[in-house]
């Protein structure tokens, strides 16, 4: 019993003395220990800023994704990754309009379902004025629903409008401004190309991904499906939602299962097409950004290196140059292990020292980077929890692994020359 | 009178052994050469006693003292403390028998300078099993012994050099060790500090104390009561002091002893 109590208490003892020591002697040498230390502090600070950036990132990204919905299902025509038709021109696997005829009815886990078209940018004009990179898009009118855009003035198309192939458009905010329209500007006709549209209705701006490549104003123009065919030969695809975001992946087996049959793709055959989810894309997305962080971890993780190396060779020093007290500690009754303890937690002190000014720097430059004017895309950085714990473990090992083979060696050393060493 | 009824009783103490030293020899290697630093030494000593080691360098007495300090093992021999054979110790266990039955005192005083008095004399306490959670108290009881009670937040470099030696032999003696091992504690200091630190020995020996001076200076040797010369790693002699100094010093340090 009493040595059961005996053990952890001579543990508890000498871990404080040895932190005690330690910090005595950092405190000694506070010049020798700022500088010994800023290589961690360099390191810690620049892993805490780097996942910082990219959790950032990812609550960016997660944010535009719930405003989209993660329920969406993208529908796009593609080249097979092999089998014959690898080589194939992409005329022979587009999607033509009827091919997603009767798709609701077959696929019960799909809600919505938009086909859609794209015919490139053209100039819209209204009067003497005009807006360049104009991008048309054919629409049907579940595609507001799916994209969660809603009309902000006026009506959305009616299924007349795609039926009598009317020459209506729906415009964003932006366009507006910029073809300087009435605010009211339903009714108003504008110009594509060589064709006349009528606004019908405004729809709400699309949340703004900015790449930092926003020098180029880009509008977007939706037209009633059936009516982009008059403008051009539009390339198809197609949206869709789930009933909800846990049947995504039933929705995208269904209609993957509907859209074979209606293209005729035999059992053996690969997909002309791939039905994407953002919650597949947002997959992708982690992944990619977890090799980022692994990248960049590995990438700091030489500068930790480098700066426990410092700390090593500082030790050393400490070591060759205190061998006399260390002479004296052994005469006077210290073990090895508790030689060992000082000079290694004085190593992890040091580390932890680093550690934590490295997490303050870490901080303020994750500031600096969420402020980055123009870049919106790292404005939500911030430190998780859990980099700040990893920091601390990892300048903790560092310490340890560093501070070992200068502790070993003080441990080791013969009291009797320890004492006599000038 | 009085003084006399208390040698009485320090020498019906006597019997008990402290150190049996049997045929210890020491070793060095030096390339292809052995150097025999001991070369089989044999020695009693009883509780209480007060011994001067003396010799020419090279004679092996500090080696002697390397060996009776546990810092070194005997290459071959019997070495018992208190009864105990320390040659098959483990290295843990050496240490264990430095912190708690010996005490040191080095020629230049080895104390940190970055710590005070109390922390220096504090220090072996650190390492012990049961003194941690009294070291303060300790410290300061001891510090008041060597005549100190006034400086223990003093550093090393605010001392003197007595005051220096005289923290040392409080920190030797914070442990009750069994025997106060003492290498030349008069080698960097003037003679009247000098005879100020062996008064201090003088007292620490009428109080029951176990003491070995190494030393190579006489009026040194002559305060202790049995004195050892070594020659080649033999004891060439070993005699009882018939020259005690005591009498002269006796009143003096009666009164410092009062004075404490």
């Amino acid at each position: 019993m009493r040595a059961l109590i005996q053990a952890p208490m001579a543990f508890v003892r000498l871990a404080y003395q040895s932190v005690y020591l330690a910090l005595g002697q950092i405190w000694t040498n506070k010049t020798r220990s700022i500088l010994t230390t800023i290589g961690i502090v360099i390191g810690v600070a620049s892993v805490t800023a780097v996942i910082a950036a990219l959790t950032g990132l990812k609550a960016k990204v997660l944010t535009l994704v719930e405003t989209f919905g993660t329920n969406t299902i993208i529908i796009m025509p593609t080249n097979p990754e092999k089998g014959s038709s690898r080589e194939s021109a992409w005329w022979t696997y587009r999607f033509l309009p009827e091919h997603f005829d009767g798709l609701l009815e077959h696929c019960p886990s799909v809600e919505h379902l938009s086909r859609t078209g794209g015919i490139g940018q053209r100039t819209a004009h209204y009067g003497e004025r005009s807006a360049e990179n104009v991008n048309i898009m054919g629409i049907e009118p579940a595609y507001l629903e799916i994209e969660n855009r809603p009309v902000i003035l006026g009506r959305i198309f009616s299924i007349i409008d795609n039926m009598q192939v009317r020459q209506v458009c729906l415009i964003e905010p932006k366009l507006r401004n910029k073809l300087r329209l009435d605010r009211d500007c339903i009714g108003q006709t504008i110009r594509l190309g060589h064709h006349a549209f009528v606004i019908v209705g405004v729809i709400e701006p699309r949340p703004e991904l900015n790449f930092g490549e926003s020098s180029q104003e880009r509008y977007e123009v939706f037209i009633p499906f059936r009516t982009l065919f008059k403008l051009g030969k539009p390339g198809i695809f197609a949206l869709a939602a789930s009933k909800s975001a846990e049947v995504v992946e039933d929705a995208q087996a269904e209609i993957k299962f509907f859209l074979r049959r209606a293209r005729n793709i035999r059992p053996t055959e690969p997909d002309t097409f791939q039905v994407d989810s953002l919650k597949s894309a947002l997959e992708t997305f982690n992944k990619i950004a977890l090799m980022v962080t692994l990248v960049a971890g590995g990438i700091v993780g030489i500068s930790l290196l480098v700066g426990g190396v410092g700390i090593m060779n500082i030790m050393l020093v400490s070591v060759s140059e205190r061998t006399r007290e260390i002479g004296l500690r052994k005469a006077v009754g210290a073990k090895k292990s508790a030689i060992l303890t000082q000079f290694l937690i004085e190593a992890i002190v040091l580390c932890f020292f680093g550690g934590l000014v490295g997490v303050g720097f870490g901080q303020l430059l994750t500031m600096a980077i969420a402020n980055i004017p123009n870049v919106e895309l790292v404005d939500m950085a911030y430190i998780p929890l859990w980099a700040i714990g990893l920091s601390f473990a990892f300048s903790g090992t560092v310490g340890i692994f560093f501070g070992m083979f200068p502790a070993i060696k003080a441990a080791r050393l013969d009291p009797i020359e320890a004492l006599r060493h000038e | 009178m009085q003084t006399m009824s208390k040698m009485q009783t320090v020498s019906d103490k006597n019997e008990k052994l402290i150190i049996r030293l049997q045929e210890v020899t020491r070793i060095y290697k030096v390339g292809v050469e052995r150097i025999h630093a001991l070369d089989g030494i044999d020695l009693e000593l009883s509780e209480n006693e007060y011994v001067a080691v003396m010799g020419p360098s090279g004679s092996g007495k500090s080696t002697l003292m390397n060996v009776l300090g546990c810092l070194d093992r005997a290459t071959s021999g019997i070495y018992e403390l208190d009864g105990e054979d320390t040659t098959r110790m483990t290295d843990a266990a050496l240490a264990r028998v430095r912190n708690e039955r010996i005490g040191f005192v080095f020629q230049s005083f080895e104390l940190l300078g970055q710590l005070s008095a109390l922390k220096n004399v504090e220090m072996p306490l650190i390492y012990s099993k049961n003194g941690w959670w009294t070291r303060r108290k300790r410290a300061k009881n001891v510090l008041e012994r060597v005549g100190l009670g006034d400086r223990i937040k003093h550093r090393p470099n605010q001392l003197s050099g007595g005051e220096k030696q005289r923290v040392a032999i409080a920190r030797a003696l914070v442990c009750n060790p069994s025997i106060l091992l003492a290498d030349e504690p008069t080698g960097n200091l003037d003679s009247k500090t000098s005879e100020g630190i062996l008064k201090l020995f003088d007292q620490l020996h009428r109080e029951g104390q176990t003491i070995i001076i190494v030393t190579h200076e006489d009026f040194v040797a002559h305060h202790a009561k049995r004195i050892i010369q070594m020659k080649d790693g033999l004891i060439s002699s070993d005699m009882q002091n018939d020259r005690d100094p005591r009498d002269k010093t006796m009143t003096q340090s009666s009164g410092q002893e009062e004075k404490i």
